[in-house]
């Protein structure tokens, strides 16, 4: 496999999708928050929180893994 | 659904882009032999981590308790250390595409051909209960028309399966695991917040089960009647511990195989080590909710098979946890993380299908000679084919009480002779052809011949499982131990009356007739064995503290 040295680590796609996820429910936790959807401990505000969770650690998979940052395959 | 839509898009992507990197033979059907420990370990896990796993064992938690966390922890660590220290050298030395193809090595065409059909036989009908499992999660969390979504994600992982082969399916079991953890580990946590605790929850628990003990490990298997399982703990050390285990994680090639893409020896040896790590605590993810359910649902769940209408099933255990904490975004999460366990399962066992389909029967027996790419294309179009004959078995499910019965009885025809076969040929130099070829067929037949004995007469099941009271699980404990000793006493006893191998003939397959090739790392913390003491310590101390 001659263009091995140019795969893209899977690392990033995961880091895109946990990203892009983080995002989604972080924006979907803050909308509802007045209105909670009707679940048991929804005072909780398990989006909020989860949704900030992933965003970081999406966030810092992508830029760790960044492609063309580093010619190491992971 | 947003986030389901976002995944789908995401793995055809990746299965596009990688389509240019899988044009060799090598790269197809075993990834270009370049993974890192890390990314084989975590697929390794993956691949066996599915949906069905989530679903099927978190429904066992609720019918069994506790005790289905022995899959999780005798029933695999000691195999994983096992496989990557001791038997990860000849696979990877070898350089087999596949464990038929080490079997060809070993003992021929015989032993081979027959471990091929059989591995291809369990291959599309697991791809089957994957299918069922996720028709199950659509049913109950989103109401969703089951076929649609069946053959939605099947086309998917067909696309996705048959451009990039196992690069694709190990891309795609990377993604899946992170997919799997942040999905589902919000349950146990609001669960046992809800519990107030480990406490809380087995207070509630013997609440509502006051017959049983759901909530220990060990304490009581001394009786087959003092458990849900109706097991002792023989069935558990020996059928589960010693054979199931074992023959799954050492000779399961779906399993098997991503250790395979490891890129160097020291590699290979650690993916299953790093893979028993994260495996020790899947429990917190899959058998914990189970507990909840018990404590927690207002309801009581039934069997499959005696299910009527308005009541819900073991294996709806996780998905009604799930509709119970998560709002509509997190939800999506979950269910695609499920959706996600799903299309890897399948896309692993499809691609196993695919491997062992192209190298160990269609070019073992029916076209020896072909140009590589023949066999690439081949391999493609055996991933649709089998994903079609997969769609086939799915219905198939329904007659067993819980999924991972019916996975269990497969695993006890097949896996269970085919490790008695493999563990002799790698340790004794004296086996032969004839011996691996007989013992492991006359294993599986026995297999299925308690199997089938039990059904036509149900008394049997107090010899094969030493107890009446012997729930599936505990009789597919003793039916694997039974067929693994009658492919052991064959293969042994048919060794000694016809002519062995040369040791020239064994170099690189047997231990004893191998030159191991020597470590080039020194520092302790980059030794395999040093993993594999630590993880055989946390293992001791979790069986010590649910004792």
């Amino acid at each position: 496999m001659g263009d091995k040295q140019r795969i893209i680590p899977v690392w990033f796609f995961v880091g895109l999708l946990v990203l892009t996820y983080g995002i989604l429910i972080l924006a979907s936790g803050i909308r509802e928050w007045n209105d909670p959807p009707n679940v048991v401990l929804a005072d909780l505000h398990a989006s909020v929180w989860w949704g900030g969770f992933l965003t970081a650690v999406g966030a810092v998979y992508v830029i760790a893994f960044r492609p063309g940052r580093s010619r190491r395959e992971d | 659904m947003a986030i389901i839509a976002i995944y789908f898009l995401a793995v055809l992507g990746i299965g596009f882009y990688l389509k240019n990197f899988a044009k060799s033979g090598e790269d197809f059907f075993l990834a270009g032999r370049e993974m890192t420990a890390w990314v084989a370990g975590l697929s390794f896990l993956s691949a066996n981590l599915g949906s069905l796993e989530l679903l099927g064992w978190a429904g066992s938690a609720y019918q069994y308790g506790i005790l289905a966390a022995h899959w999780y922890w005798i029933g695999a660590i000691p195999a994983m250390v096992f496989l990557g220290i001791v038997m990860m050298p000849f696979y990877y030395i070898s350089k087999t595409h596949s464990v038929p193809g080490y079997l060809q090595l070993r003992y021929g065409e015989g032993a081979s051909g027959v471990s091929a059909i059989t591995f291809a036989v369990m291959t599309v009908l697991m791809s089957g209960v994957n299918m069922y499992a996720m028709a199950v999660v659509m049913k109950v969390v989103l109401g969703w028309n089951i076929h649609f979504s069946i053959w939605v994600s099947s086309l998917t992982v067909g696309i996705y399966v048959a451009m990039g082969g196992l690069f694709s399916a190990i891309f795609n079991e990377v993604l899946q695991f992170f997919l799997i953890w942040f999905g589902a580990l919000l349950i146990p946590i609001i669960g046992l917040m809800e519990t107030g605790g480990w406490a809380g929850m087995v207070a509630r628990i013997r609440q509502n089960f006051p017959a049983q003990d759901y909530t220990h490990l060990w304490s009581t298997l001394g009786d087959f009647s003092s458990n849900p399982m109706g097991i002792h703990w023989t069935g558990v050390v020996f059928g589960l511990g010693a054979v199931i285990s074992m023959g799954y994680w050492t000779t399961d090639f779906l399993v098997v195989q991503r250790v395979l893409s490891a890129k160097d020896l020291r590699s290979a040896k650690l993916a299953p080590i790093i893979g028993s790590f994260f495996k020790m605590a899947v429990p917190f993810i899959v058998i914990l909710p189970g507990l909840l359910g018990l404590a927690l649902l207002p309801f009581h769940l039934v069997p499959e098979s005696a299910m009527q209408a308005g009541q819900h099933s073991y294996n709806e255990v996780l998905p009604l946890m799930m509709a119970r904490y998560l709002g509509p975004g997190l939800l999506g999460l979950g269910i695609t993380a499920l959706v996600a366990g799903f299309m890897a399962g399948m896309a692993g066992n499809v691609s196993a299908f695919a491997t062992v389909w192209t190298y160990d029967i269609y070019r073992a027996f029916l076209r020896k000679t072909a140009p590589d790419a023949h066999y690439v294309k081949m391999g493609r179009w055996c991933t649709i084919v089998g994903l079609i004959i997969s769609i086939g078995t799915a219905y198939l499910v329904m007659g067993f009480a819980s999924i991972m019965d019916y996975v269990q009885a497969l695993f006890s025809f097949f896996i269970a002779p085919l490790f008695g076969t493999v563990l002799i040929g790698m340790l004794w130099k004296r086996a032969t052809k004839a011996a691996g070829f007989w013992g492991l067929l006359l294993g599986v037949l026995s297999s299925l011949g308690m199997f089938l004995a039990q059904k036509l007469d149900p008394a049997a099941l107090s010899i094969i499982a030493l107890s009446e009271q012997a729930k599936p699980m505990a009789e597919n404990m003793y039916r694997a131990l039974w067929s693994c000793l009658v492919c052991v006493v064959v293969t042994v006893l048919v060794s000694l009356v016809t002519k062995p191998k040369p040791d020239a003939d064994l170099n690189g397959l047997v231990y004893g007739a191998t030159v191991l090739p020597k470590e080039e790392h020194a520092t302790l913390f980059h030794k395999p064995i040093f993993w594999a003491g630590a993880a055989m310590a946390v293992w001791a101390l979790l069986q010590w503290i649910f004792w």
